[in-house]
């Protein structure tokens, strides 16, 4: 393998990870509601700038980042609460205008707060690069990555072993059965929100050492995980992910091989042959319809 | 049907009351853009909606096809030396085949699906013409030559308010009695019930792909009669926020009905305007408009209006 490809793929992975973070994210409010959250990707945003002001408060690093996570934790439930939860028996249309309100609403608030510059989180853990067959390696890399693992194992554990997880998958599956059997659908949905702006949040703290944090980093990671989504089959978690890392590294090697100008077409061209070879996505669940 | 029809019939009248009786009381040419402004927002948001409101489908990529019309026909106009008239329409039956491209292998899947792929078309659109800068002027953008016909050239805010106000009319008109037709009850019938309305014998797809189709082709009509009047067009014009602009301008007015969307047209163009002087807080304010009246009135402005008041009369 080439020093260039293997620097790509490193890079691409890297960023993919992110992606399908926030990919999850989506996936997980879309089984417990039908709505996609458009401010998905203003938890990442808020992660990382609350990070950089905690950091610069003087608190210590791993306290700054703990208490930036939960700030968006606390930002996603308030989201729920206040602009999802009264308009609970709206159309799924109108939730999802609310999703796009609410990420204008959060990134007029950024501004507000933090200004327009760029900011940046220091490294984890060093930035001595690490050599691995001619390509180089940040350890801040490693970190996004075993990051992502641990969020995906954690999550899976979640699903498969508590009591909530599983009511969670039951929602998804039928909420009305769900609810029939006695779910608490309502606080799913709040649960929804919560772990997904956890997930938006640790891609945040994760990717703003190698990326820079702004206002306006959201759109693009939120818009993008959103695509990994659908690539994984929108509704399946653990398909955004693999979703995610396809998009990372495909737009990787074409920023490499072909053209750096058009890497951010790439997610969308993906998502719109996806959608007409492969409707339901890589790993989508076959649904037939009932009347 | 009958009520609605009449009620449709008068709501066209006052409009074009309205549009005569307007330059009486616009004091500059200020006003002026921002009418014009409206009535090109509004010919998107009447298209848009006949898709959102009647057919139940939801796309986040129409400032791409605006963006298609605004670039497409200066291009022609002024490259291939075309007259503007013909390259306008060039441009409208070019996003017409696009759209339709698009539109048929999506449109048989059910659920969001639409709202994905306009998504992905809409950006990809939008990088496009960000990057082809030899073509487009890149982010720069492009100097727009006049729009003339039979050598008659459009010039001045004057002219350009009767031709968009002439437009926006004739949108009015096309949609109340396109609504008010078979195609209007079946696409009504769809959004109650896709099984349903195939049992009666509906053929949903094509339908759905007709209502996309003539929305896209709207968008890009409006986009070229921006960009004449403007006279300089930039990708801004065709960017996801925009789409979602149009969306929003449509559900807050009122999903499914004409003079909503028209109403949320004219509220979110102004908005802004309004708001220039609370700059640092403009995009605060947006958003938390755009929330509350989705969460207090979640049919749309005209609709909740409409019902209070008829229960107040009641």
């Amino acid at each position: 393998m080439s020093a260039d490809l293997l620097q790509f793929l490193v890079a691409g992975v890297t960023v993919g990870a992110c992606y399908g973070l926030v990919g999850v994210g989506f996936s997980i409010i879309y089984n417990a509601s039908q709505v996609i959250n458009f401010a998905q990707g203003e938890f990442v945003m808020i992660a990382g700038l609350g990070t950089t002001s905690l950091l610069a408060a003087g608190m210590p690093y791993a306290v700054a980042i703990a208490l930036g996570v939960l700030i968006t934790v606390l930002v996603g439930v308030a989201l729920e609460a206040l602009a999802i939860a009264p308009a609970r028996q709206s159309s799924v249309v109108t939730l999802i205008i609310i999703t796009v309100g609410a990420s204008i609403f959060l990134r007029g608030a950024a501004e507000l707060v933090w200004g327009r510059n760029f900011r940046s989180l220091p490294p984890f853990s060093g930035a001595e690069p690490i050599a691995l067959g001619g390509a180089v390696i940040q350890p801040q890399s490693l970190w996004v990555l075993g990051g992502t693992a641990i969020s995906v194992v954690l999550l899976s554990l979640f699903f498969a072993a508590t009591r909530s997880g599983k009511a969670m998958l039951a929602t998804a599956c039928n909420p009305n059965v769900a609810l029939l059997l006695g779910i608490d659908t309502r606080a799913v949905l709040r649960l929804s929100f919560a772990i997904a702006a956890l997930l938006g949040g640790i891609a945040g703290v994760l990717i703003a050492p190698i990326s820079l944090t702004y206002t306006d980093v959201g759109v693009m990671l939120g818009l993008k995980g959103f695509c990994a989504a659908i690539l994984g089959g929108l509704g399946n978690p653990f398909g955004a992910v693999v979703g995610g890392l396809i998009v990372g590294v495909t737009e990787a090697l074409t920023a490499g091989y072909l053209s750096s100008a058009y890497k951010d077409a790439v997610a969308f061209v993906m998502i719109l042959v996806v959608l007409i070879v492969m409707p339901r996505g890589l790993f989508g669940a076959k649904a037939g319809e009932r009347v | 049907m009958v009520d609605h029809r009449r009620k449709g019939t008068r709501g066209l009248v006052l409009l074009a009351l309205i549009i005569v009786a307007l330059p009486a009381v616009i004091p500059n040419a200020y006003i002026y853009d921002v009418v014009i402004l409206i009535g090109i927002n509004a010919i998107v948001c009447i298209g848009l909606n006949l898709l959102i409101g009647y057919a139940g489908q939801i796309s986040l990529g129409h400032a791409g096809f605006f963006g298609l019309g605004a670039y497409a026909s200066p291009l022609l106009s002024d490259r291939l030396d075309w007259p503007p008239a013909l390259a306008l329409l060039a441009a409208a039956m070019a996003v017409g085949l696009l759209s339709f491209a698009v539109a048929k292998p999506i449109l048989k899947l059910r659920g969001h699906y639409l709202a994905m792929a306009t998504l992905g078309l809409g950006i990809i659109i939008s990088i496009v013409l960000n990057q082809e800068g030899q073509l487009t002027g890149g982010p720069d953008g492009m100097p727009v030559p006049p729009f003339s016909l039979l050598g008659q050239r459009a010039e001045g805010e004057a002219t350009w308010y009767w031709i968009v106000g002439a437009l926006l009319l004739a949108t009015v008109w096309l949609t109340l009695n396109l609504v008010d037709s078979p195609v209007g009850r079946a696409l009504r019938a769809l959004h109650g019930s896709e099984v349903a309305a195939a049992v009666t014998g509906i053929d949903v797809l094509r339908y759905k792909i007709m209502v996309f189709v003539l929305s896209a082709v709207l968008a890009s009509v409006a986009g070229s009669v921006y960009a004449h009047y403007a006279g300089f067009i930039t990708p801004s014009e065709a960017t996801f926020f925009r789409s979602i602009e149009f969306v929003t301008m449509v559900v807050l007015g009122g999903m499914a009905s004409t003079f909503g969307a028209l109403i949320g047209a004219a509220l979110l163009t102004a908005l802004p305007q309004v708001l220039t002087p609370l700059q640092d807080y403009q995009m605060l304010t947006f958003g938390a408009v755009l929330v509350g009246t989705m969460v207090f009135m979640p049919k749309g402005l005209v609709p909740s209006l409409a019902e209070r008041l008829a229960r107040h009369r009641r």
